[in-house]
């Protein structure tokens, strides 16, 4: 097991409030609460289509259980204009991005590849190629440093691009290069590493014999590791670097250290290669139970508002079982668009072949 | 005879690779103590050590580029890529290294590394886990390209891509995987069809369907159709995609006049349009009717939702013979 040791955390396991020499909590009681609703709606969310994909509503699910915090921490940190670049599991800052967990849906259920409008959330979408957003992500926060959204002074306005990935991804080539490139360009990219630990069923020291947050260190860029189950402890570094980014001083590395609390997806089994202690161990430092602690203490949280909570969360639920199992099927016939920008003669033909066989079979059932 | 899945077959041609060359090892993302996201590799850590049974960093290039070190120091690497669509980021070392060490060092160097991957549609994942990557490893000379489409090939096929000293990237029909057959474990590897061979599946006269990896049983299903309305269709697995085993396809089409090419790639730049080429260039006049293609659509695999319109099934195999058939 990995020591906390050189880690970030303003928020103990046991729910007490923690002094960092370096990072401070802005956040009063009612965004603390805020946050709270965000990670107890999130896995719900979780949960429930977890519990469709079991049910065969979805083809696949990748579930963020454990990982509540370090995704709500960070995304709540980001403005409105900044832009999010992530993987297939951050199911949570796509919540904070305002995406409907419906079309979340509709990506694993296999009735859309991508199903909502990038640009209007500046969310990108879920990534299932291992590394290749980062890339992406750098190279938009070049173009923020061309256009000058980023370094005026104006940190209500400046622009900047958080990166998610996992501790696997940090193995790949595109990953490293675009640490590369931001250093190069000094460009506004948060690279958001949560490391929980596994990839699949290859645990962290398989990709690399140094904390991650340390790789930093040697593209030229500061690398912070922070208790990724600590929600104020990642929204704190997350705001830190982010307005590092925005103020042009570059990029940073943030290690979120957590832990993956379920399986890699609903595919995978993970009693065939890790030991069910460590489950125990970090469900005893689990993201939603500490803060819950720590704001009952304070009586920010009580009963009530825990019901009213519980209630929203139901009613989430119900919503999602109700709408994912009305989700269509796509009409066949859009597979032939989008393909390039404007017509082409052959898909055009294509796609007539497919309007007979479909029609033909219409006439055969009828 | 034993019964075996494909994915059962895979795993023990891996074993009886490994027993019989101690330089036989594995390398790939979650091979080890998972076994592979499919399982192929299952229990083989185990029994072989970490030392033979890898589970690599997170990185294809960076997989694919030791194994080539490894191979030139001397081992015999197998690689496993979890899904076709995550070749791509080895496709440099594939493409630009591997498939020409042979001949950028005239023969001196040569690198016997085998490249396992799932492929094709059909399992309702996600996006890139069900891809065609075929035609790219096809159209690179020094690479041979294979598939197996039923358990009987999976065994003896892997293990001679292993036993090859030429790059092999091997293709696994994933939806197919779970398909069972009975396995003779008594032959040897010298006596059983060379994987650098097509095979007759089914003998027939009036059209040759040539099909690979999980377009197979699908074209097995169309025979059997078309012989009860009296249609005598030749069934052709290719098995090896390049180089193509032109002879065996020629002797059928001389005999039936027709051929249909099935797969699930693309037509656009895929294997159908090359083996088409090569049967116009060879049996022009023994051709009834162009050889014809059923395939994938020339866009990216649709959402899974849909892809059952994008692969090719039986009613299409069975209206491209009817139209072959009354040309
Ligand atoms: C290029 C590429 N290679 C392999 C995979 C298969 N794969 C999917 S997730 C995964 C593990 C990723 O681990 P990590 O980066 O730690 O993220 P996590 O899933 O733990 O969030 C692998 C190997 C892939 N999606 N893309």
């Amino acid at each position: 097991m990995e020591s906390l040791e050189a880690t970030v955390q303003l928020l103990s396991s046991m729910g007490e409030l923690v002094d960092d020499p370096q990072f401070h909590s802005t956040l009063d009681g009612a965004a603390l609460l805020a946050l709270y609703r965000d990670m107890v709606l999130v896995r719900q969310l979780d949960q429930q289509a977890t519990a469709l994909q079991r049910q065969g509503e979805l083809g696949l699910w990748a579930p963020l259980l454990g990982q509540e915090a370090a995704q709500i921490g960070s995304a709540r940190a980001m403005q409105a204009q900044d832009y999010v670049f992530s993987t297939y599991r951050e199911h949570g800052v796509a919540w904070c991005r305002g995406v409907d967990p419906v079309d979340m849906l509709r990506f694993w259920r296999g009735t859309a590849h991508q199903a909502w409008d990038a640009n209007l959330h500046r969310f990108y979408g879920y990534q299932v190629i291992i590394g290749a957003h980062v890339l992406h992500a750098t190279g938009y926060a070049m173009g923020m440093s061309k256009d000058g959204r980023t370094g005026t002074g104006d940190l209500e306005k400046d622009q900047a691009v958080v990166a998610y990935f996992g501790d696997g991804a940090m193995s790949e080539g595109d990953v490293n290069e675009a640490f590369v490139f931001a250093t190069s360009f000094q460009s506004p990219v948060v690279f958001f590493c949560q490391n929980n630990q596994w990839a699949i069923s290859e645990p962290t020291r398989r990709q690399s014999v140094v904390p991650l947050a340390q790789r930093a260190q040697g593209f030229g860029m500061p690398g912070i590791r922070v208790d990724g189950n600590d929600v104020i402890a990642c929204h704190a570094v997350t705001m830190a670097a982010l307005d590092r980014a925005r103020a042009g001083k570059g990029p940073t590395l943030i290690e979120a250290f957590t832990y993956r609390m379920g399986a890699h997806t609903t595919s995978d089994d993970p009693t065939k290669y890790r030991d069910s202690a460590d489950d125990e161990l970090w469900r005893s430092r689990d993201p939603i139970d500490r803060l819950r602690i720590y704001l009952r203490a304070q009586e920010i949280l009580n009963e009530k508002v825990e019901s009213e909570l519980a209630s929203e969360a139901a009613y989430l639920a119900e919503r999602m079982r109700v709408s994912c199992r009305e989700l269509a099927d796509p009409n066949p016939l859009t597979m032939f668009d989008h393909v390039y920008s404007g017509p082409d003669a052959r898909l055009e033909r294509q796609r007539l072949e497919v309007e007979a066989i479909l029609a033909d079979q219409e006439t055969k059932v009828n | 005879m034993t019964e075996l899945s494909i994915v059962q077959a895979l795993n023990r041609g891996l074993r009886c690779a490994m027993e019989s060359d101690p330089k036989v090892l594995l390398m790939g993302e979650d091979i080890g103590k998972l076994g592979g996201v499919f399982r192929v590799t299952e229990g083989l850590q185990k029994d072989f050590g970490e030392d033979r049974v890898i589970d690599a960093p997170l990185a294809e290039s960076g997989i694919v580029g030791t194994a080539i070190g490894l191979a030139l120091y001397g081992y015999r690497p197998v690689i496993e890529i979890q899904f076709d669509g995550f070749v791509y980021p080895a496709f440099d070392q594939i493409i630009v290294q591997l498939a020409r060490m042979r001949y950028r060092s005239a023969g001196v160097l040569q690198l016997p590394i085998t490249i396992r991957m799932p492929f094709g549609g059909g399992i309702g994942s996600v996006e890139h886990h069900g891809e065609s990557p075929e035609a790219y490893f096809a159209s690179t000379p020094g690479l041979r390209v294979v598939t197996c489409a039923n358990p009987v090939d999976a065994y003896w096929m892997i293990q001679q891509a292993i036993a090859s000293d030429d790059p092999v990237i091997f293709l696994e029909p994933k939806r197919r995987y779970w398909q069972k057959g009975e396995v003779d474990l008594s032959e040897t590897l010298t006596s059983v069809p060379s994987m650098y061979q097509a095979k007759v599946l089914v003998e027939g006269s009036d059209c040759t369907i040539i099909c690979y990896g999980p377009t197979v049983a699908t074209s097995l299903h169309a025979a059997a159709l078309a012989a009860q309305d009296g249609v005598s269709l030749e069934v052709i697995d290719l098995r090896t995609l390049s180089p193509l085993d032109l002879v065996t396809m020629e002797k059928s089409v001389k005999k039936t006049g027709r051929a249909v090419v099935v797969h699930e790639a693309s037509s656009s730049g895929g294997i159908g349009g090359e083996v088409g080429q090569c049967l116009t260039e060879s049996c022009f006049y023994y051709l009834q009717a162009p050889v014809l293609r059923v395939t994938g659509y020339d866009t990216p695999y649709p959402p899974s939702r849909i892809e059952d319109v994008y692969l090719p099934d039986v009613d299409r195999i069975l209206d491209a013979v009817e139209k072959s058939m009354s040309y």
